[in-house]
C-alpha cells in the first residue's frame, strides 16, 4: 500500500518542519496570527457571490440531529462547532469571523439533498461540513457538483469516489483495512477470517477489499455474512462462527445492531480477551462503545486512524478543549476527530488561496498540511483524501482504546485501489 | 359529463388550486423553492390516491410507499441507464453499466434492466409495474375479505419486505444509496433551472389531470358504491355486487396515482432511494391525506403542501425540536378536526365567506371539497 | 452445507440453533404480548409500542446509574427492581395516554394509528432531548452476562435463559390475569360485546384504561429485558415495531395463544433460515412466508369466535 515516495520521517521531525515552514508564511494564521480583513477586501476574496462580508463568512453544518443517525452524527456536529469556535478565537479566516448555519438532515437522504441545496443556493455558504453515511453523501454529491460547493466529509467510507467538490477527511477503505489485516497476520498469526457486516455498501465494499487482501496473503476467508441494518438477533451467526472456528472475526456491524451483536457475542461465551477468535472491527469507535458498554467489548481490536487515548500533545489539547466545551462525560471517536479537521483544512486552503472562491480553494487544497491535527500530521492528497496514519487500538473495559500499533509512515489514500476492485 | 363532474363551488375550488400551483407559485418563488414545491406536489399524487382508497373506500393502505417507490425506480432505471453510457463510465471495469453494479462485481446488465433502455417501455412500466403489484396484493386480500386493520398491517409488512429486498440486492438496485446521479432524459439535461421549471409544470398538469380522474371516479356510480362499501360492506355484497373487484380497482387506481408521483419525484429530485419505500414514508403519506381531509381530493393536495412546508420550515428554524411540532400536529388533526383542513374550511370559513358575499349558505354536503385561501397566504 | 461437518458438530448445530430459535421466540413473545393485549383485546393500533419499550429500557438505565452511584451493594440484583419500575413507568404513561388520547378514538380504530404515530414522534424526540442523541450503555451484573459451557461447542448464554424464564413468567401472569381473574373476565366481556358488558354493570372505561396500561407495562418490562441483548437509544423502538405487529396479526389478533404460536413459528423459521443463508435473505423469506400464509388464512392462526 505504501508508495515509495512517501517521506519517511518521525512525527516530531515532521512537526518541526511544518512549524518552520509556517513561520515563513506569517499570514497562515494557524498559530493565531491576526490577519486584518482590510488586507483582503471582500470584492477581491469573494468574486462568486458567496456569503462573505467584510467581517463575516458563513459556512454550513449539515448533519442529522434527529432520526437514527443522530446517534453517530452528534459528535461530528460538536467537533465542527469546536473547530469553528477555535478558529474564530484565533482571529477567524482572512480576518473574518465564521458564522455557521446548521441544517438537520433528519437521517433521511432526500432531506440531505434538499438542505444541501438550500445551503448552497439560498444561503450561499462558503463551504459545508457535513454528511455521515455514504447514502447521504451520494444524495448531496450531484447538488455540490451542480452548484459548485465544497463539502468536508468526515466519515471513513468505501472509496470508489473522488469528487472535485468534496474533501474527504476520513479514511477511504484501503487506508483502514490493509494495515489492520497485515497487523493481525504478522503479530497474531491469524490464518482464517470470518467477515461480517451490516448490509449496505460500506461493509460490503470493505469486506471485498479485505477478502482480496486476505486471499493475496494466501490465507482463508471461512465465511462472509450480511445482516439488515437494525438487525438485533445474532445468535445464528454466532453459532456459525463457533463452528467454523476462524482466527479472526472481522466485523463491520453498524448502528443499533452493534450493541446487540457485541452483547450477544459476550453472552454466547466468546471472550474476546482470550483472542480465540480475535475480533477486529473497523466500525466501533469510542462513540459506539458508549452504547455497547466497555465491559462487553473489552479485548476487541479496532483499526482506525484516531483514538481518544492518543498520547501526542495536539490530542491532549484537543481532548481538553472538547471536554471544556461539551462536558466531561463526552467521548471522542475517529469520525469526530475527522470532522474537527474539516473547518481547519478549509481555513488553511482559503488562506493559501487568499480567496473564498470555491475554485481557488479547490486548487489550493492539495498539499495543505495540518500539523496540529489531533491525530498528528495530515496532508491533503491530490485526490482530495488525506494522507494519514493507520492505528490499531485494543479495547479496554472503561470504553477507551489503547493504541497498540501505528503505521510508521502516512498511508496514501487510494480511493480506486488497483487490484482490489 | 362536465355538468355533473363538479358543482359550481367545486369548479371555483379547482380554479383556485390550479391558479395557485400554475401561476402563483411559479410567479412568486425562486427556482429552489419552486423545485421544493414540485417535490411536495409529487406526494400529493399519493395523498389523492389515499383519499379515494381510504377516505371513500375505507381501505387504509400503509404501503403506498411501495407504489411511489416502484414508479420512481422504474423511471430511475431508465435515467440511470442513459447516464451510464460507455463514454461516461469509461473508468469502470465494465463500462456501460450503472456505477453501483460495477462496484458490486456485476459484469453484465441484468436481463430485467434491459427493457428500461426504451423510453416508451419505461413510461408504460412506471404505471403498469406498480399496478400489477397492487393487483396481486389486492386479489389475495380482498378476495378473502381481508380488510381494515389487517390490511393496513399487511401492506406495512410488504413495505418492509420490499425495503429489505432493495437494500439487500444492492448489486442490482443500488442498495441503501438508491439510484443516484441521474442526469439527462433523452439527452435533455434535467438538472438545469430551465428543466426544473418545465418539469414543475408537467408535474402540476399531471396532478390536475389526476384530480379530474379522481373526481370522475367519485361522482360516478362507482364512487357511490365505494362509499356504500365503506359504510356497510355486507349490504353491498348482498345487493349482488362483487365487492372485492371494486376494492381491487380502487386500490390499483391509488397505486397508479402514487406511481406517477414517484416517477415525477425521480425526475425532479434526481434520485430514488429505498427510503421512500419503507414504512415511515408510507405512514407520512397517509398523514398528508388526513391533514388535508380524508374525504377531499383538493384537501389532499393542500395537506401534502402544508405538512411538507411546515416540516421544512420547522426544521430550518428549530432543527432539534421539529419532531415535537410534527407529532403534535398529527395528534391535533386526529383529535380535534378529523376531517382535516377541508372539514375546518367547510365548518368555519365557508359560512363566513358566504356571509361576506351576502348569499345564503348552501347546506354543506358531506363530501364537499374546499380550498382555504387563508392557508394559501401562509404558503 | 451438512457435508462440511462431523456428526457431533451437526448435532451441536441442531442443539444450538434450536436454542437460538427459543431465545428469538422468547424475544418475540415479550415484544408482542403487550401489543396483543392492546391490539387484540381493544382493537387499538398502538404505533408507539416500541417507544413504550424504550421507556422501560431507559428506566433500567437510570436504575443502573443510580444503583452504581448510591447503593453498589444492590448492583447484582438491581435488574429486578428496574423491571418492576419499568412496568410501573410504562404502565403509568400508558394510562395517561389512554386518558388523553385513545379513549376519544375507540370508534375510529384506524385513527388511533395516526395519533399514536404522532405520539411516537414526540416520545422519540423527548428521549433525545432528555437522554441525549447517543445510545446509552446499560451495565449489567456479571452473573447475567456469562454462559454455561455444556460441551466444547455448545454454550448456553445466561441472558438467553433469563429472557426465556421471564417470558414464561410474564406469559403466565398475563394468562392468569386474563383467564382466571375477575378483571380478566370483564376485559373479555368488553371485547366480545361492549354495550352488553356495560349493561351488566362493568365499568368499561376503567377496564379499557387498565388494559391499555397493562399492555404498555408489559412493553416496558420487555424493553427492560432487551437492554441485555439490544441497544438503548431514542429510535431503538422502531427496530421492533414491524416484527411485533406481524407476530400479533399472524397469530390472530384476539388470541393470546395465537400470538405465542405465531411467535414460535416465525422465530423458528427465521433462526433456521439464518443458519443456511445470509441474514437479509432469511428475513425477506420469513416475511414473505408469513404474508403468504396470511393471504391463505387472513384471520391469522387462531381466532376467537364471536358476534360482531
Amino acid at each position: 500500500m505504501m508508495s515509495d515516495d512517501t517521506p519517511r520521517k518521525s512525527p516530531i521531525a515532521t512537526r518541526r518542519r511544518v512549524l518552520a515552514g509556517m513561520s515563513a508564511l506569517p499570514f497562515m494564521g494557524i498559530l493565531g496570527t491576526k490577519v486584518s480583513a482590510a488586507d483582503y477586501p471582500t470584492a477581491v476574496v469573494n468574486t462568486t457571490g458567496l456569503a462573505v462580508t467584510d467581517d463575516k463568512v458563513t459556512v454550513g453544518i449539515l448533519h442529522s440531529v434527529t432520526g437514527t443517525m443522530s446517534i453517530s452524527e452528534t459528535g461530528s456536529v460538536q467537533a465542527e462547532k469546536l473547530a469553528i469556535k477555535q478558529i474564530n478565537d484565533a482571529g477567524g479566516v482572512l480576518g473574518r469571523q465564521i458564522d455557521f448555519i446548521q441544517e438537520d438532515g433528519a437521517s433521511d437522504w432526500p432531506t440531505f439533498a434538499e438542505k444541501a441545496k438550500k445551503l448552497l443556493v439560498q444561503d450561499k455558504v462558503a463551504s459545508v461540513m457535513g454528511c455521515w453515511t455514504s447514502a447521504s453523501r451520494k444524495a448531496v454529491l450531484p447538488v455540490f457538483e451542480q452548484y459548485n460547493g465544497m463539502l468536508y466529509y468526515p466519515t471513513f467510507y468505501e472509496g470508489l469516489e473522488q469528487s472535485p467538490n468534496v474533501i474527504y477527511t476520513g479514511q477511504e477503505a484501503t487506508q483502514q483495512i490493509i494495515a489492520g489485516i497485515d497487523w493481525v497476520v504478522s503479530n497474531k498469526g491469524a490464518k482464517s477470517f470470518y467477515l461480517l457486516g451490516s448490509d449496505y455498501i460500506w461493509p460490503r465494499t470493505s469486506n471485498k477489499i479485505a477478502r482480496k487482501h486476505i486471499e493475496k496473503l494466501g490465507l482463508e476467508v471461512v465465511g462472509e455474512e450480511y445482516y439488515p441494518l437494525g438487525h438485533t438477533q445474532f445468535n445464528s451467526v454466532i453459532n456459525k462462527i463457533k463452528l467454523r472456528k476462524p482466527d479472526v472475526i472481522y466485523a463491520i456491524v453498524v448502528g443499533g445492531s452493534n450493541v446487540a451483536f457485541y452483547k450477544q457475542l459476550k453472552a454466547a461465551g466468546i471472550d474476546m480477551t482470550k483472542e480465540k477468535p480475535l475480533l477486529l472491527t473497523i466500525s466501533v469507535t469510542e462513540d459506539e462503545i458508549l452504547g455497547i458498554g466497555g465491559e462487553n467489548i473489552v479485548g476487541a481490536y479496532a483499526c482506525m486512524k484516531y483514538f481518544q487515548s492518543l498520547p501526542n500533545d495536539n490530542n491532549v489539547e484537543f481532548v481538553k478543549a472538547f471536554k471544556e466545551m461539551w462536558g466531561d462525560d463526552i467521548v471522542i471517536g475517529d469520525v469526530t476527530q475527522a470532522a474537527y479537521l474539516g473547518p481547519w483544512l478549509w481555513k488553511m486552503a482559503v488562506e493559501k488561496a487568499g480567496s473564498f472562491d470555491i475554485d481557488k480553494v479547490r486548487e489550493a487544497s492539495p498539499g495543505i498540511e495540518f500539523a496540529k491535527a489531533p491525530e498528528g500530521y495530515v496532508r491533503i492528497h491530490e485526490n482530495h483524501h488525506l494522507w494519514s496514519k493507520t492505528r490499531v487500538g485494543h479495547a479496554l473495559d472503561d470504553g477507551q482504546y489503547e493504541v497498540v500499533y501505528e503505521t510508521e509512515d502516512l498511508v496514501e489514500p487510494e480511493p480506486f485501489p488497483e487490484g482490489y476492485q | 359529463m362536465n355538468i355533473t363532474l363538479y358543482s359550481r363551488r367545486e369548479w371555483i375550488a379547482l380554479a383556485i388550486l390550479s391558479a395557485l400551483i400554475l401561476i402563483v407559485f411559479p410567479a412568486t418563488m425562486d427556482i429552489f423553492r419552486l423545485n421544493l414545491v414540485g417535490k411536495y406536489l409529487t406526494y400529493a399524487f399519493v395523498a389523492v390516491g389515499l383519499v379515494l382508497c381510504w377516505g371513500h373506500g375505507g381501505i387504509l393502505s400503509l404501503g403506498q410507499g411501495i407504489f411511489f417507490g416502484l414508479g420512481g425506480y422504474c423511471m430511475a432505471m431508465f435515467l440511470k441507464l442513459e447516464a451510464s453510457s460507455p463514454e461516461n463510465t469509461a473508468i469502470q471495469s465494465t463500462p456501460g453499466i450503472p456505477d453501483f453494479m460495477d462496484w458490486n462485481q456485476v459484469t453484465e446488465l441484468p436481463f430485467w434492466w434491459v427493457p428500461f433502455k426504451s423510453f416508451p417501455f419505461t413510461l408504460v412500466a412506471v404505471v403498469v409495474v406498480p399496478v400489477i403489484f397492487a393487483w396481486i396484493i389486492g386479489a389475495a386480500m380482498f378476495k378473502r375479505r381481508v380488510g381494515g386493520v389487517y390490511f393496513a398491517i399487511i401492506t406495512q409488512a410488504f413495505a418492509a419486505i420490499l425495503t429489505i429486498l432493495i437494500v439487500g440486492q444492492q448489486g442490482y438496485t443500488g442498495g441503501v444509496n438508491g439510484i443516484t446521479d441521474l442526469r439527462t432524459l433523452l439527452g435533455w439535461d434535467i438538472r438545469t433551472d430551465g428543466a426544473k421549471v418545465i418539469l414543475y409544470f408537467v408535474n402540476a398538469a399531471l396532478l390536475i389531470a389526476v384530480l379530474l380522474v379522481g373526481q370522475m371516479v367519485r361522482v360516478s356510480k362507482f364512487g357511490r358504491l365505494l362509499i356504500a362499501m365503506r359504510d356497510k360492506e355486507d349490504r353491498v355484497r348482498f345487493s349482488g355486487y362483487d365487492v372485492a373487484n371494486f376494492k381491487m380497482f380502487i386500490f390499483c387506481l391509488a397505486a397508479a396515482f402514487s406511481a406517477i408521483g414517484g416517477a415525477m419525484f425521480t425526475l425532479q429530485v434526481g434520485f430514488m432511494s429505498p427510503s421512500f419505500v419503507g414504512i415511515v414514508p408510507s405512514i407520512e403519506m397517509v398523514i398528508f391525506a388526513a391533514v388535508g381531509g380524508r374525504l377531499s381530493l383538493f384537501g389532499a393536495v393542500y395537506g401534502a403542501l402544508i405538512v411538507n412546508w411546515a416540516k421544512t420550515s420547522f426544521s430550518e428554524t428549530f432543527p432539534e425540536l421539529w419532531l415535537f411540532a410534527m407529532g403534535g400536529l398529527f395528534i391535533a388533526v386526529v383529535m380535534t378536526f378529523p376531517n382535516g383542513l377541508a372539514g375546518l374550511f367547510r365548518s368555519h370559513v365557508e359560512p363566513l365567506v358566504a356571509r361576506l358575499l351576502r348569499k345564503p349558505v348552501v347546506a354543506a354536503r358531506e363530501t364537499t371539497t374546499a380550498a382555504e385561501p387563508a392557508k394559501l397566504a401562509a404558503e | 452445507m451438512i457435508g462440511d461437518y462431523t456428526l457431533v458438530e451437526f448435532s451441536s448445530i441442531l442443539a444450538m440453533q434450536g436454542f437460538a430459535g427459543l431465545i428469538l421466540f422468547s424475544v418475540f413473545v415479550l415484544m408482542a404480548l403487550g401489543l396483543a393485549v392492546i391490539f387484540g383485546q381493544m382493537g387499538v393500533i398502538n404505533m408507539a409500542h416500541g417507544e413504550f419499550m424504550i421507556l422501560g429500557a431507559y428506566v433500567t438505565w437510570l436504575c443502573s446509574q443510580f444503583v452504581t452511584a448510591y447503593v453498589p451493594a444492590l448492583f447484582p440484583i438491581y435488574f429486578f427492581i428496574a423491571m418492576a419500575l419499568a412496568f410501573v413507568a410504562s404502565g403509568a404513561l400508558g394510562i395517561l395516554v389512554e386518558w388523553a388520547l385513545i379513549r376519544h378514538l375507540y370508534k375510529r380504530p384506524l385513527d388511533t394509528l395516526l395519533a399514536t404515530w404522532g405520539l411516537s414522534l414526540i416520545l422519540q424526540q423527548l428521549y433525545r432531548s432528555v437522554f441525549g442523541a447517543r445510545e446509552v450503555g446499560v451495565s449489567l451484573p456479571d452473573w447475567m452476562m456469562g454462559s454455561f459451557p455444556l460441551t466444547d461447542i455448545i454454550e448456553v448464554p445466561i441472558n438467553g435463559l433469563f429472557v426465556m424464564a421471564l417470558t414464561i413468567l410474564i406469559s403466565l401472569a398475563v394468562f392468569l390475569l386474563m383467564f382466571r381473574s375477575r378483571w380478566g373476565k370483564q376485559v373479555r366481556a368488553v371485547v366480545q360485546n361492549r354495550p352488553m358488558a356495560g349493561a351488566v354493570g362493568i365499568n368499561t372505561k376503567k377496564v379499557d384504561r387498565l388494559t391499555f396500561g397493562l399492555g404498555c407495562g408489559v412493553a416496558g418490562v420487555a424493553g427492560s429485558a432487551f437492554t441485555m441483548i439490544g441497544s438503548t437509544g431514542p429510535t431503538a423502538g422502531q427496530l421492533y415495531i414491524v416484527d411485533t405487529f406481524l407476530v400479533v396479526v399472524f397469530g390472530g389478533a384476539a388470541s393470546l395463544i395465537g400470538t405465542i404460536a405465531s411467535a414460535f413459528t416465525i422465530s423458528q423459521a427465521q433462526s433456521t433460515m439464518e443458519f443456511f443463508m445470509s441474514g437479509s435473505m432469511a428475513k425477506v423469506l420469513t416475511l414473505l412466508t408469513v404474508v403468504g400464509i396470511l393471504m391463505l388464512r387472513p384471520e391469522g392462526l387462531f381466532t376467537l369466535k364471536m358476534r360482531r
